[in-house]
């Protein structure tokens, strides 16, 4: 018979235990909205979580680096705003090439960001502070304050918006949250079983360990912010597709909506554990609260920031006591059943002798 | 080298340094701004631009002392929108200025004994933690205000900010002028502000010598809410008006006040004279900036380029000495295997 331990570990209950909540958070609303879950809802938030969930995953990558990226809002509104420039330019461009074009504005943004910390060994935190305000300064200047409006772009990208694959009952499987499931799954088998991953996780849980180990930790975090402002730069052009009107200050505070759904979906702050499915859930968690209260009477969408804020806070508070406890428990069963282990093999050798 | 600690060695041995760096930069920001404009170094242009940035000002001495602590507060711009906008909410609401005003203060004391409690007691990650609060404070704010717009003050309370008192200098400069002494006394002589170098330099080596490591930081926190919020309502008399989004985004300039000044991010370094000297950098910067007409984003973004500068010069600067070091080492060694 299998052992409680055995069959659980504490990243699983904590998922368990996000799980829930988002069911609970649904009980409640239903209570408090009449019609909560009706496919129109259900369709919208499949949208919005799209893109707060790459850009979960994205921050979850830095984070297992113990690392954080406060300029992806910025990388966001830069990159939809060039590339919605690009296909107003030229509309011919087909729909691959977007997408990569957007990646590609993100890579360079995200790889400013990798130098100055890999390499230059500033604290990701101050980095990223000020490349917020430097890629937000470059897209004012840039722009003069020439929005990008739907007009002017392609049919294609304000379409795709609403495009979907299938439809059950109403309930539209949209594109984009289709780009949002083969970027989870890719991440997930990216960190669980390629070195990459791997090394990640190493340099985030013990830092110098793993530079003793012999890691190449600067070029590791560096990869990491690259393939960060990447996926933002993905995110960008789902933004582009979404909102088709791109003003100077689009998407600001996504950063935090980010770090939010990256903390909440049990990514640690303290770097190497987490997975990316859990950001996923995450995110989705955030922005169902996002969108119920937004439909509710009773509390304003006011109070949307107040939540957020509180709810980081709560995550990172079980993550530090809790969970943190329940690792420690676990490390010590474990401990202990291997050293009951290793004493049975030591009595069966004596046995033979 | 007999009068190695006399005072003028001492002031020179200053300025050898990071500080002599960084009085260059002023003069140099001087004398381009000076070109600019024909009236530029005179005190009456001086003392306007401490009050056009005096609320970052006041906060960046807290965020001094955070900073050598090894923590930081990124709450700080939220703590001044809260507290001005309680302040401007119950105001309106029909209670008097002043305890309208003390009400301002109580929230960001109660901001900074929350932060304080989960930094200090608890021991979670003071990053983390205050980055939930600017998130959670800044909607406070806006559920007190919604998207409304408070003014309309006692004429008294805009004063405070606006009006001359003493020469040319308004009530909120000579308040910024007597906090900074005390601040300076505190952390450059007293066994408080030694305690707050050790923690910063090494926690674990503090707690062993019996330095009450969670106290130090709890007063820290509280101090800098309090002083945020004082910041706040300092900003809604200068502004006379309160908005949601009230002081946002100014936890760039406040950072980089303090890390421009020398502090060292990791902690355990830095003066006060220094960040003085970076106070006065960042303040005629912006305004020679404002003097080519450069848009307000981009002298953020400048302001973000000089915050990470200020950290990544440093850093390849250490690094440069440390490859010669080897490179003489090695050189050495080669020249006694010979």
């Amino acid at each position: 018979m299998k052992k409680f331990y055995e069959i659980f570990n504490p990243e699983q209950i904590r998922g368990l235990f996000l799980f829930s909540l988002i069911i609970i958070v649904i009980l409640i609303f239903s209570s408090l909205i009449p019609d909560y879950m009706n496919a129109r809802f259900i369709n919208r938030l499949s949208t919005s979580v799209a893109i707060v969930g790459v850009l979960a995953v994205a921050q979850s990558l830095v984070f297992l680096t113990r690392n954080f990226d406060l300029s992806l809002g910025s990388i966001v509104g830069v990159t939809a705003y060039l590339l919605g420039q690009q296909l107003w330019w030229h509309p011919e461009i087909p729909p691959l090439v977007a997408v990569l074009i957007g990646i590609g504005f993100g890579l360079v943004m995200g790889a400013i960001n990798g130098l100055i910390i890999g390499y230059g060994r500033v604290p990701s935190l101050i980095t990223t502070i000020g490349t917020q305000a430097i890629f937000r300064a470059f897209l004012v200047e840039y722009s003069n304050a020439v929005p990008i409006t739907t007009n002017n772009l392609p049919d294609w990208i304000v379409n795709l918006n609403q495009l979907s694959l299938f439809t059950i009952q109403g309930v539209e499987f949209r594109v984009l949250f289709g780009i949002l499931l083969l970027v989870g799954i890719a991440f997930h088998l990216l960190l669980k079983y390629h070195r990459f991953g791997r090394r990640l996780y190493a340099i985030g849980s013990n830092p110098p360990a793993a530079r003793v180990a012999g890691f190449n930790d600067k070029k590791i975090v560096f990869l990491a912010f690259l393939v960060c402002g990447g996926l933002a730069g993905l995110a960008g052009f789902m933004y582009l597709t979404r909102f088709g009107n791109i003003m100077v200050l689009a998407g600001i505070g996504l950063e935090f909506s980010a770090i939010a759904a990256a903390v909440v979906g049990g990514v640690s702050n303290n770097g190497g554990a987490g997975t990316m499915f859990g950001a996923i859930l995450g995110g989705l968690l955030i922005d169902l609260l996002e969108n119920s209260l937004f439909r509710t009477v009773a509390v304003s969408e006011f109070w949307r920031d107040a939540i957020l804020g509180m709810l980081i806070l709560l995550a990172v508070v079980i993550d530090y006591i809790v969970i943190g406890r329940l690792r420690r428990v676990w490390a010590r069963i474990g401990f202990k059943m291997d050293s009951e282990d290793a004493e049975k093999t030591l009595e069966g050798a004596e046995h033979v002798k | 080298m007999s009068n190695k600690n006399s005072f003028l060695s001492r002031i020179s041995r200053r300025f050898k340094g990071w500080e002599g760096f960084l009085l260059v930069l002023l003069v140099i920001i001087f004398l381009v701004n000076s070109s600019l404009a024909p009236n530029y170094l005179t005190v009456k242009n001086q003392v306007n631009l401490f009050i056009l940035y005096i609320e970052r000002i006041i906060v960046a001495l807290t965020m001094t002392f955070l900073i050598i602590n090894a923590e930081i507060d990124l709450s700080v711009p939220s703590i001044m929108g809260m507290s001005a906008c309680a302040m401007a909410y119950y105001y309106q609401n029909g209670m008097p200025m002043v305890n309208a005003i003390l009400i301002g203060i109580a929230f960001g004391l109660a901001a900074g004994i929350f932060n304080g409690f989960w930094i200090a007691i608890v021991g979670v990650n003071s990053l983390i933690v205050t980055l939930a609060m600017q998130i959670s404070y800044r909607g406070i704010a806006r559920i007190y205000l919604e998207d409304k717009s408070i003014g309309k003050f006692p004429e008294w309370f805009n004063f405070i900010g606006q009006k001359n008192i003493l020469g040319p200098f308004p009530l909120s400069v000579l308040l910024f002028f007597a906090f900074f002494l005390i601040a300076l006394i505190i952390l450059q002589y007293t066994g408080f502000g030694r305690r707050v170098f050790v923690i910063g330099n090494n926690k674990d080596a503090a707690i062993y010598s019996g330095v009450k490591v969670k106290k130090v930081k709890y007063i820290l926190y509280i101090a800098s809410g309090l002083l945020s919020a004082f910041a706040g309502i300092l900003l809604a008399s200068r502004l006379g008006a309160v908005r949601g989004d009230l002081a946002t985004g100014y936890d760039l300039d406040v950072i980089t006040m303090a890390l421009l000044g020398g502090v060292s991010i990791f902690g355990g370094s830095g003066s006060l004279y220094g960040v003085f000297l970076s106070i006065l950098i960042i303040l005629n910067l912006r305004n020679g900036m404002s003097l080519m007409s450069l848009s307000g984003h981009f002298q953020k973004g400048v302001i973000g380029a000089l915050l990470i500068l200020s950290v990544l010069g440093p850093n390849l600067a250490n690094r440069f000495t440390e490859w010669r070091r080897r490179l003489k080492f090695r050189k050495q060694q080669q020249e006694s295997c010979e």
